[in-house]
């Protein structure tokens, strides 16, 4: 392999799936990271812990959506990152597409339950 | 590892459950590993913090039903479990990502990033410890 194999000169080849999950898994924890910090300013800024004042936080549309955006990235983030551990850990290849299926599903499922607790009436 | 010269091809074989009790893992190493336990952590235990999210935010009622869940020994324990989880994939992925953009990729700053990573995470779990078990 020549020395400079590395950076913008590497040698790239294949599907270029991996960049694209690599790329997400970096782009959903910066929208995490900065949600995280929204919500800690939010909360010790506005709020003591009472119920008034955690749910009037999650009671404001432009909050709600944050939250399911955030919420997105944390599902799409751990997708990446299980899919990863069953990769590296699950040789079968029956119990490691079952493994992944189950993950989706679940993540997927997730999902709407956040939309359910963000949006009830 | 035999490198059979013979039969033309390198032999790799994975590292034995016993060898890796005794092979000492760089710090970094540690800090990695660690960042995937976190991760798995928090996936395994993505039912619960949505179950608690649902019942803080439901009414008034299921917010001290909340708290009462929240009371108990054995749920501040998992709930510090989760904290800590939190501060490490959140401190060792923003080294990561300070990684991918070429910050601190030499051997030296790398360790000095996981010295940096852990006394950050660490104490503030100790914190939140304090915070949960009414230190203060």
């Amino acid at each position: 392999m020549p020395k400079d194999n590395i950076g913008p000169h590497r040698l790239v080849v294949g599907a270029h799936y991996g960049v694209r999950d690599w790329l997400a898994q970096r782009i959903t924890a910066i929208v995490m990271a900065v949600y995280t910090l929204v919500l800690l300013v939010a909360f010790f800024a506005a709020s003591d812990f009472s119920y008034e004042g955690w749910a009037s936080l999650f009671a404001q549309q432009w909050f709600k959506l944050l939250t399911f955006v955030t919420l997105l990235s944390l599902f799409y983030h751990a997708w990446v990152g299980v899919r990863n551990i069953w990769m590296d850990y699950i040789k079968p290849v029956s119990i490691r597409l079952t493994l992944q299926v189950a993950t989706i599903l679940w993540l997927v499922a997730c999902a709407a339950w956040s939309a359910q607790i963000l949006w009830r009436a | 590892m035999s490198d059979s010269s013979k039969a033309g091809k390198p032999q790799f074989r994975n590292i034995g459950l016993i060898d890796l009790i005794r092979y000492r893992l760089p710090l970094a190493a540690k800090l990695s590993i660690l960042h995937r336990v976190s991760g798995g952590i928090l996936f395994l235990l993505l039912p619960f913090i949505l179950f608690l999210l649902d019942k803080s935010l439901m009414s008034e009622t299921s917010f001290e039903h909340f708290k009462g869940i929240a009371s108990h020994w054995f749920v501040k324990l998992v709930l510090l479990g989760l904290v800590w989880a939190y501060l490490h994939h959140f401190c060792a992925g923003i080294r990561h990502l300070l990684m991918d953009v070429h910050i601190g990729v030499n051997k030296q700053a790398a360790h000095k990033s996981t010295l940096i990573v852990f006394a950050i995470s660490l104490p503030l779990t100790a914190l939140v410890a304090l915070k949960l078990f009414g230190a203060f």
